[in-house]
């Protein structure tokens, strides 16, 4: 049980976005510019950041739904397990390889991040602004991680719920809902 | 120096949220909404909350404006805040923010250590369900804000009278009113 009055029925998130729709909309509209707005990362790639991200905080129902995200973008949830367990022996370019260096040490402290980890990066091909959504995304799943996990939201493990937002996610974006109403309604 | 061309002349976030406007509006309405919008926690509670996330982040540049604007939410106490930074426990602030506080410091550790004796020991004090997700909310998003600033590498000056006069007009004219300014002004950063 959350430790507050969520409505029942609504996973992860979209509990506490139902909850107060205030924060949600900037939430939502941030997601949706990080993830989901043309950029000369793919969308595949960016969720695949998210997804790493989420993974590191142990948050399993952002790492499943933007997990289902990346695969339905990619064609392959292959790419994203191993993305999660060990993305240098992951096949995914050495630009990305060189991002999620980038991510990875954002998730745990920002100030860990160096000269030589942006230089690394710019050597395999990215640019300022991939940079840039790199430290944001990792940053902003470092929120929606702790935001799932600090009201203690009803997380299910149930992979098929996972897989039909995932679709959702990649042919929508974040801008509406991908849960239109509580399980168990008619 | 930042690690990516932000504009030199703005420190901290603003670089980063000129350099990428399309981010810096959701990133700008969310901190109003959970620090400025209509609440039952006051505005200098609120940014205590920020203040002292931020601060066990070990970020300077928000750590220090937030601090800045709380102190002017607060009457100009600037030692009521660092008390806040240093030992809340020992701070002038009431109970209820005391147990805020310790939930909000769980959330910045990892919100998996919230837990439903925090939750209850807050609701005891007369915290509210709503109260109690800012709370939350609120830590959560210093995380990012705090790793945004520091993971780009962002110039974080250390003049305190600069701090405590953009927190004052901050506090005076909010978040979206005053980015607005060097958003417009900067524009052309994001040209490319």
């Amino acid at each position: 049980m959350a430790h507050i009055q969520l409505p029942e029925g609504y996973p992860g998130i979209s509990g506490a976005f139902t909850y107060r729709p205030e924060t949600a909309k900037p939430m939502r509209e941030l997601a949706h510019v990080l993830l989901h707005e043309p950029n000369s990362l793919s969308a595949g790639e960016r969720e695949l950041i998210a997804t790493f991200v989420s993974s590191r905080n142990d948050c399993h129902f952002c790492q499943s739904s933007h997990g289902a995200a990346a695969a339905c973008h990619l064609g392959d949830s292959g790419i994203v397990d191993q993305v999660k367990t060990d993305f240098h022996s992951a096949p995914v370019s050495d630009k990305l390889k060189a991002l999620l260096a980038i991510a990875g040490k954002v998730q745990q402290d920002g100030k860990l991040v160096t000269a030589a980890d942006v230089e690394a990066a710019r050597k395999q091909g990215a640019t300022d602004i991939e940079i840039h959504d790199t430290v944001l995304i990792a940053a902003a799943f470092s929120m929606f991680n702790r935001y799932v996990e600090g009201l203690g939201t009803w997380q299910p493990r149930d992979e098929e719920m996972y897989v039909r937002m995932g679709r959702h996610l990649a042919d929508e974006g974040y801008k509406e809902p991908s849960i239109r109403q509580p399980a168990g309604a008619a | 120096m930042a690690y990516i061309a932000l504009s030199p002349d703005l420190p901290g976030i603003r670089g980063a949220m000129a350099f990428r406007p399309e981010t810096a509006r959701p990133l700008n309405d969310l901190v109003e909404v959970l620090l400025t919008g209509p609440s039952t926690l006051s505005l200098g509670e609120r940014e205590l909350i920020a203040t002292y996330v931020s601060s066990r982040n070990c970020t300077h540049y928000c750590a220090s404006i937030h601090g800045m604007i709380a102190a002017a939410h607060l009457g100009g106490d600037e030692a009521l805040v660092k008390q806040v930074k240093t030992d809340f426990m020992q701070a002038a602030i009431s109970p209820k923010m005391k147990a805020l506080l310790v939930i909000a410091g769980k959330v910045q550790e990892d919100g998996k250590l919230v837990t439903a004796t925090d939750v209850a020991a807050a609701r005891v004090l007369g915290a509210t369900d709503i109260e109690i997700h800012d709370t939350v909310l609120i830590a959560a998003a210093f995380c990012m804000y705090n790793r945004y600033v520091d993971g780009l590498g962002t110039e974080q000056p250390d003049d305190e009278a600069l701090y405590r006069e953009r927190g004052k007009r901050v506090a005076r004219d909010g978040y979206v009113t005053v980015s607005a300014e060097y958003l417009a002004g900067h524009a052309h950063a994001a040209a490319h």
